[in-house]
C-alpha cells in the first residue's frame, strides 16, 4: 500500500491548489471580461475594469506555475496532456494575450478603443471555454499509448467537453458579476445583482448536467462515485453543493453583499473537489496514475523545498495586498 | 498532403518564432529595470530633478514592455507541452523544477513589486519605493538565472542518470544548475541586455538631440547610455570570447558551424571572414579568410591544429548556414557597438557629446542593434545545438509531439498574425511614447493625457480610492 502523503500525492495537491488559486484570482476578471458587453459604456464599464486591470497579470502568475509545476513534477501527464489538448490549449494563450494587451492598449490608443474592448471581451471568452473544454476533455479521458498521446487533433471536441466550457463561461461570468457586486456601489451594483442571479441559476443548472453527466463517462467513475461504503463520503460532496447554490440564491436576493462571491468560490472548491473523487489516482483518466507520472524523487523533493518556502510567502503578500486594498472600487479610480 | 518532417520543422518554426518574439522584451526589461533603479538611486542620492523625469518617462515605457513579456511568456510554459511532449516527459524531470523555480522565485517578485513601483511614488515612503524598483529588477535577473541555467543544460547536460523510462534523472543539483556553459552564458546575456537597453536609451536620447538640443533630459539619457556602451561593449567582446572558449570546449561543433570549418586544419585553421557556406557540398564557397587567425583567436596559438565538422557524423552536424550567418551578424553589430562607444568618448574627450550630429545619427541608427544582435545570437547557439535538444543525448526529431501538420501549421498561422497585430501594436505604442521629449514634472504611468497603464501584478492599488487605503494614512 502507498502512503496516503508520500511526495507524489503531496505535489498533486500542490498542483491542484495552484489551479484553485489560479481560478479563484483569474476567474473573476477573465468572467468580468466576458460580462463587458452587458455594462454600459463609459461608466460602468470603467468600473468593472478598474476593479479587475490591476491584478491580471498576478494572477495568470499561478497559470504559468499551474503549466510549469505540472511539467516539473508530472512530466508524463504533462506530456499526454498538452498534445492530446492542442487546438484549446493553443486557443487559450492566444486568447490570454490579447484580453491581457487590451487592459493596456484601450487607454493608450483611445481612437481604436473599441476594437480593443472587443479583443477584451472575446479574449476573456475564448479563454476560458478553450479552459472548460481542457477540462471537460481530460475528464472525458485522453487515447493514450505507451508515454505518448495516441488519439487525432479533435478528439477533444465532444458535446461533453463544449458543456463543461460553456459551464465554466457561465461559472466565470457569476464569479465576475459577484466580484461587482462585492467591489462597486450604486447602478453597477444593482446590474450586477441582476446578473448574477441569474447566472447563479444557470450554474446551478450546468453543475447539474455534468455532475450527472460525470458517472457515466466511464465505469471507474461511477464505481468511485456509487461503490459501497465510500458513497457515504462522496454522497456529502452533492449535499455540500446543494446547500451551497440554496445559500448563494438567498445571498443574491437577500443582497448579503460579500456572501455570493464567497459561495460562488465554495461552488468552485466543490466541484475541485468533485473532479478529484472521480479521478484521484490518476492524472490521466485510466490511464496513468500520479505515481506512474511523477517525476523522480530528486525533483520533487527539490522543488518541495522551495515551494514550502515560497508559497505561503506568495500567498501572505497577496492576502495582505488585497486585504489592504480591500472596499469599493470608484468609478474614476485614482486618474 | 504533410508528413511527420513537415510537422516536425512547422513546429521548429513556431517555437523559434514564438521564443525569438519573447526573448525581445525581457532583453529590453532586464536591462531599463536596472536602468530605472540607477535613476531612481540618483534621484535619491542627488536630489536632481531631472533624474526623476527620466524615472518616469522609462517607467511607462517599461511598464508596456513588461505586459507584453508576460503575455507571451505564457505560451512559453505551455509550449514545451504542446510541441514538445516527448522532451518534456524526457528533460522534464530536470528542466521542469529550473523553471518551476523560476516562476516561484522571480515571477511572483516581479508581480508582487510592480504594482508599487508602477503606481506607490507618492503613496508609500521613497526608501519603499526604491526598494521595490531594486526587488523587481532583481526578479529579472533570477527570472534570467534560471531559465539560462534550464537552457544551458541543454546545451552541456551534466549531474543526470537516465532511468528506464528513458528520462534524464537528477543526481546533483549543484552541478545541474551551474552546469559548464551557464556562468558564460548568463554573464554574455545579461551583459547583452543591458547593451541593448543602453542602445534604445542612447537611440532615444540622440533622437531628442536631433530635435532639440538643450533638451536636459535628452542629454542626461544620451551621456548615461553612451557611457554604458563604452564599458559594456568591450567587456562583452572578451565575455563573448570565453563563451567561445567554453563551447569550443564542449560543443566543438558549434564552433566549426560559426567558423564555417567543414575540413579540419592540422596547421591553423584560417579565419573565414565572409563567404557561403554550401552544406551539402561541405565547403564554404567565396570565402574571405586571414589564414591561422581561427587558430590565434581560438587557441591562441597560429599553428595550432583545429578540427572541422570532418570529424563529425554528418547526421550530427547542425545547420551550417543559419549558424554561420547569425554569428557574423552578432559579432559584426558587436564591433559596431564598440565603435559607437570609441566615438563618444572621443566626442566626451572634446566637449561635443552633445552637439556632434553625426554621433546622435549613428547612435539613433544604432537603436534597435541590440534586438538584433541578441536574437542572432540566440539563434547561433541554439540552431548551433541542433540537431539535438539536450546535447548529444536526445534528438530534436525525437523530442516533438505526435502532432498531424495541419495542426501545427494551422496554430503557427495564428501566431504569425496574431503576433504582428498585437505586438505591432505595442511596439508602435513604445514608439510613441519614446517619440515624445522628456520634459520637466513628467508624468508618471498613473496619470496624464493617454490615462493609465494598467499592469500592475498583485497589488490591486490603483483600483481603489486613494482616500480609502492605508497608505493615504502614513
Amino acid at each position: 500500500m502507498i502512503p496516503v502523503f508520500d511526495l507524489p500525492t503531496l505535489w498533486a495537491f500542490v498542483i491542484a491548489f495552484a489551479v484553485f488559486a489560479y481560478v479563484v484570482m483569474d476567474g473573476f476578471d477573465l468572467g468580468i471580461g466576458i460580462l463587458f458587453p452587458f455594462f454600459q459604456p463609459g461608466q460602468e464599464r470603467d468600473s468593472a475594469m478598474n476593479s479587475v486591470a490591476p491584478v491580471w497579470d498576478g494572477n495568470e502568475t499561478w497559470l504559468v506555475l499551474g503549466g510549469g509545476g505540472l511539467m516539473a513534477a508530472f512530466p508524463l501527464a504533462y506530456a499526454i496532456i498538452l498534445p492530446a489538448l492542442y487546438a484549446p490549449i493553443i486557443a487559450m494563450v492566444l486568447a490570454l494575450i490579447f484580453r491581457g494587451v487590451a487592459f493596456e492598449f484601450r487607454w493608450r490608443d483611445p481612437g481604436h478603443r473599441r476594437y480593443w474592448d472587443v479583443a477584451f471581451t472575446t479574449g476573456s471568452a475564448v479563454a476560458t471555454l478553450a479552459q472548460g473544454i481542457t477540462l471537460g476533455a481530460l475528464l472525458q479521458g485522453i487515447a493514450v499509448d505507451g508515454r505518448s498521446y495516441a488519439g487525432g487533433w479533435w478528439d477533444w471536441l465532444t458535446p461533453f467537453s463544449l458543456l463543461v466550457g460553456v459551464s465554466l463561461m457561465v461559472g466565470y461570468a457569476l464569479l465576475g458579476a459577484t466580484w461587482l457586486v462585492m467591489k462597486t456601489e450604486g447602478a453597477v451594483q444593482n446590474h450586477s445583482y441582476r446578473l448574477a442571479g441569474k447566472l447563479a441559476v444557470a450554474l446551478i443548472g450546468c453543475i447539474g448536467l455534468v455532475s450527472a453527466a460525470t458517472p457515466f463517462l466511464s465505469g471507474a467513475y461511477y464505481a468511485r462515485w456509487f461503490a459501497w461504503p465510500q458513497v457515504l463520503f462522496t454522497a456529502q460532496v452533492p449535499l455540500l453543493v446543494g446547500l451551497c447554490s440554496g445559500t448563494l440564491l438567498v445571498s443574491l436576493v437577500r443582497r448579503w453583499e460579500y456572501w455570493p462571491f464567497l459561495l460562488t468560490l465554495g461552488l468552485f472548491a466543490l466541484c475541485l473537489l468533485g473532479l478529484g473523487v472521480s479521478m484521484f489516482p490518476h492524472v490521466v483518466p485510466n490511464a496513468v496514475t500520479i505515481h506512474e507520472a511523477a517525476a523522480p524523487e530528486a525533483s520533487l523533493q527539490f522543488m518541495l523545498v522551495g515551494a514550502s518556502v515560497l508559497i505561503p510567502i506568495i500567498l501572505a503578500y497577496t492576502g495582505y495586498s488585497y486585504w489592504v486594498f480591500r472596499g469599493k472600487t470608484g468609478h474614476e479610480g485614482y486618474h | 498532403m504533410f508528413d511527420q518532417f513537415d510537422a516536425l520543422l512547422l513546429a521548429r518554426f513556431q517555437f523559434a518564432f514564438t521564443v525569438s518574439f519573447h526573448f525581445i522584451f525581457p532583453a529590453f526589461s532586464i536591462g531599463l529595470a536596472s536602468y530605472l533603479a540607477v535613476l531612481e538611486g540618483l534621484w535619491l542620492w542627488t536630489g536632481r530633478e531631472v533624474y526623476l523625469n527620466l524615472f518616469k518617462y522609462w517607467l511607462k515605457i517599461f511598464a508596456l514592455a513588461f505586459a507584453m513579456g508576460v503575455v507571451s511568456g505564457i505560451v512559453m510554459s505551455y509550449q514545451f507541452g504542446t510541441n514538445w511532449s516527448v522532451f518534456s516527459d524526457k528533460a522534464g524531470p530536470i528542466i521542469g523544477p529550473l523553471m518551476a523555480y523560476e516562476v516561484m522565485t522571480a515571477f511572483f517578485l516581479e508581480a508582487g513589486f510592480l504594482g508599487i513601483m508602477l503606481f506607490g511614488m507618492g503613496r508609500v515612503s521613497r526608501k519603499l519605493h526604491f526598494a521595490a524598483t531594486l526587488a523587481v529588477a532583481v526578479g529579472t535577473f533570477i527570472s534570467a538565472f534560471w531559465i539560462l541555467s534550464a537552457n544551458s543544460w541543454m546545451q552541456t547536460p551534466v549531474g543526470y542518470s537516465v532511468n528506464e523510462a528513458g528520462q534524464f534523472v537528477p543526481e546533483d543539483w549543484w552541478a545541474i544548475i551551474f552546469n559548464p556553459s551557464f556562468p558564460y552564458r548568463l554573464v554574455h546575456t545579461v551583459m547583452a541586455a543591458y547593451l541593448t537597453t543602453a542602445l534604445v536609451v542612447g537611440g532615444v536620447g540622440a533622437w531628442h538631440l536631433l530635435r532639440e538640443r538643450t533638451n536636459r533630459g535628452a542629454r542626461v539619457m544620451f551621456s548615461m547610455a553612451m557611457g554604458m556602451v563604452a564599458v559594456v561593449a568591450p567587456l562583452q567582446i572578451l565575455a563573448g570570447d570565453m563563451h567561445g572558449l567554453n563551447t569550443l570546449e564542449h560543443q566543438p561543433a558549434k564552433v566549426m558551424a560559426m567558423e564555417g570549418h567543414f575540413r579540419s586544419h592540422p596547421e591553423g585553421a584560417p579565419l573565414i571572414l565572409f563567404g557561403i557556406p554550401d552544406q551539402e557540398a561541405g565547403t564554404v564557397r567565396n570565402a574571405i579568410a586571414i589564414p591561422k587567425a581561427s587558430s590565434l583567436i581560438l587557441k591562441h596559438d597560429l599553428n595550432a591544429p583545429l578540427k572541422g565538422l570532418d570529424t563529425v557524423d554528418r547526421a550530427n552536424w547542425p545547420y551550417v548556414p543559419v549558424v554561420f550567418w547569425s554569428f557574423r551578424i552578432m559579432v559584426g553589430l558587436g564591433f559596431a557597438m564598440l565603435g559607437l562607444g570609441v566615438l563618444s568618448l572621443w566626442a566626451r574627450f572634446r566637449s561635443r557629446l552633445y552637439d556632434w550630429r553625426p554621433l546622435h545619427w549613428l547612435a539613433l541608427a544604432m537603436g534597435p542593434a541590440g534586438f538584433v544582435a541578441v536574437i542572432a545570437g540566440w539563434v547561433t547557439t541554439e540552431v548551433g545545438r541542433q540537431p539535438f535538444t539536450v546535447y548529444g543525448l536526445l534528438r530534436t526529431a525525437a523530442s516533438a509531439s505526435p502532432l498531424e501538420a495541419p495542426a501545427v501549421a494551422a496554430s503557427l498561422l495564428t501566431f504569425i498574425v496574431v503576433y504582428f497585430i498585437v505586438f505591432g501594436a505595442g511596439t508602435g505604442y513604445i514608439l510613441k511614447l519614446m517619440g515624445k521629449a522628456p520634459h520637466p514634472g513628467e508624468t508618471g504611468p498613473e496619470a496624464g493625457l493617454d490615462h493609465p497603464i494598467r499592469t500592475a501584478g498583485i497589488t490591486p492599488a490603483p483600483s481603489v480610492d486613494p482616500a480609502r487605503t492605508l497608505g493615504a494614512e502614513a
